[in-house]
């Protein structure tokens, strides 16, 4: 369902209420924001020479490693009066980004996180289940208050406790599930195991998204949980969940929220703008964020913009699923692998469970991957040459992506460790 | 005619033959017959137990991954040829074997091979015709 007459906008008037967004945006954060400042003019742009859209492109990127160099609140454009809340990234690979909310920051992204679930075809008369974490992770609140401002009931469970989760899906009646499409995966095993069939539960939809995930994990995830799996995109940086999300109508592609968010691919070497149709990086600019608008932000994302009409009817550009991160991309001899590449080979093989983990790892100066694969009973044979043949097929089918052959291991069921958020896929020992 | 086996996955790691072992023992189940196929890197443990069932439902509980298959399970004289025998009746026949193992009976009369073929049917035919006994389930998980 369409929640906002901005989703079908005509392109033209669309693009005139981008540009004008992005005039106002630019003057605010030259005018509030030094860093901002220091190299608009170190790059000798004002904003007066924004005049098009296309103009973007003489503005400078704005990378994670700019929101480190301002930690904590260096790129906010407002007093800390003004910030109501506050999220921040985990810091994994260094100090965390911190992001900032007015109270009107919130308010619109509820609007958009409403949208987005509104999209996904999740109404007010829905129950939702939502299972995102909630914390400084932005998915748990920002769903939060997504849902509420489209009226539906919450259940504010976040991540973990998956026992817990399946009593109450089955007793409060959940219709729909935010989570990762991994932690999804982790409560439909749960479900079997403890004898709840998901065909007696009133789920019907799953919102999911935080984590890359494969078109295979998507049937899995469907026949399993008998939903339709839906995929929602954002990242913290930008907004939180709620940039783009795909509609239930066609499941083919993100809708962007253009009217907010102003989407670029560009090239992942050069960084030069690409025409609408090329795979990049993902690069967004916040249009009508306050407390912490970004300008070019590069998300390290690849994807690709179409501008194919929708039979939903939204008249916005679409993203397919992205296929990774350029930070979780592996170079295997020299070639670009996506661990999503690898789980939609494993997927494609009947009875091969949505459980994998890649390791990595350097012999001398070759680099060696190795996937482990559990053993189900759809799989398992008594016999060893069938056991053989499936880990060629596998070998073959990843040979036929990737031009090396990697070795697969084959490894008793639940040693994989099971996610409860975003799941870990790949170990390289190489950078050990 | 046919004989339940189980059959187990296994990692090559220290210690998950005697986990399975012991987990068998603890629940009262008697191992009748075994045999351990293995490669480089798994391998796969066949089982012929008193209780299937519950020996399936155990292991499973466990986290194992357990597969049930048929098998045909002989009685050979137990002397010298007495395996040869029915080989050849099988060769004659051009049947595939996809594996087979044996254990002696105490009495020391007979001894006892288990054989998983392509074609059970065609088998169990071939063994009736060489006038071999082939034996039912009860027997063999009485033993």
């Amino acid at each position: 369902m369409i929640w906002n007459d901005h989703e079908t906008m005509p392109r033209e008037k669309l693009r005139a209420l981008q540009l004008e967004r992005l005039q106002k945006l630019v003057a605010r954060v030259y005018d509030k924001v030094p860093y901002y400042r220091g190299k608009m003019d170190e790059a000798g742009v004002k904003p007066e020479d924004i005049r098009t859209l296309e103009d973007i492109r003489h503005l400078p990127f704005t990378t994670k490693e700019d929101l480190r160099k301002n930690y904590p609140f260096g790129l906010f454009t407002v007093p800390m009066d003004d910030i109501v809340r506050l999220h921040a990234s985990s810091g994994t690979t260094g100090k965390p980004t911190v992001v900032g909310y007015t109270k009107e920051d919130i308010k619109l992204w509820a609007g958009l996180m409403a949208r987005s679930l509104s999209a996904a075809g999740v109404t007010s008369k829905d129950i939702i289940q939502n299972a995102y974490g909630y914390g400084l992770f932005t998915g748990g609140l920002g769903a939060h208050y997504g849902a509420e401002e489209l009226g539906a009931t919450v259940i504010p469970i976040s991540g973990g406790q998956t026992k817990r989760q399946i009593t109450i899906m089955r007793d409060f009646g959940s219709t729909v599930l935010l989570s990762t499409p991994s932690y999804a995966m982790n409560l439909a095993e749960v479900m079997i195991e403890s004898g709840v069939d998901p065909a007696d539960l009133p789920l019907r939809v799953g919102v999911f998204g935080a984590e890359p995930w494969s078109e295979g994990m998507r049937h899995d995830l469907e026949k399993r949980l008998q939903i339709k799996a839906v995929d929602i995109y954002g990242l913290s940086e930008i907004i939180g969940p709620g940039v783009a999300v795909e509609c239930i109508e066609e499941q083919n592609g993100l809708h962007i929220f253009e009217d907010h968010f102003l989407p670029e691919i560009v090239d992942q070497n050069t960084f030069e703008p690409l025409p609408t149709g090329e795979t990049g990086e993902l690069v967004f600019t916040t249009l009508t964020k306050t407390a912490f608008p970004v300008i070019r932000y590069r998300t390290k994302d690849i994807s690709r913009l179409s501008d194919a009409p929708c039979s939903c009817s939204r008249t916005t550009l679409r993203m397919p699923k992205v296929s990774g991160r350029t930070d979780d991309m592996l170079i295997i001899r020299g070639v670009n692998v996506f661990p999503s590449q690898i789980e939609q080979v494993l997927m494609s093989i009947e009875g091969v469970e949505p459980h994998y983990m890649i390791i990595v790892d350097r012999q001398g100066a070759m680099d060696t991957m190795e996937v482990q694969v559990e053993v189900s009973e759809n799989i398992f044979s008594d016999e060893i040459k069938d056991m053989v043949s499936i880990t060629k097929r596998i070998q073959a089918d990843i040979k036929d992506l990737i031009g090396s052959t990697c070795k697969i291991t084959l490894v008793e069921p639940k040693t994989i460790k099971r996610s409860e958020g975003k799941a870990q896929r790949v170990i390289d020992k190489r950078k050990i | 005619m046919q004989v339940e086996q189980i059959a187990i996955f296994l990692e090559n790691r220290a210690g998950r033959l005697a986990e399975i072992t012991s987990t068998l023992a603890e629940n009262g189940i008697n191992i009748r017959a075994l045999s351990l196929a293995d490669t480089a890197d798994f391998g796969i443990l066949r089982l012929i137990v008193n209780d299937i069932d519950k020996a399936s439902q155990i292991l499973k509980d466990h986290g194992f991954t357990v597969g049930k298959t048929e098998v045909l399970v002989v009685e050979v004289p137990d002397q010298p040829g007495g395996l040869a025998g029915a080989l050849s009746a099988v060769n004659n026949a051009r049947l595939n074997i996809e594996y087979m193992y044996a254990f002696s009976q105490r009495s020391g009369k007979s001894g006892l091979i288990i054989f998983r073929f392509d074609d059970q049917e065609a088998a169990t035919k071939v063994f009736q015709k060489a006038g071999l006994r082939i034996l039912n389930g009860e027997e063999v998980y009485a033993i």
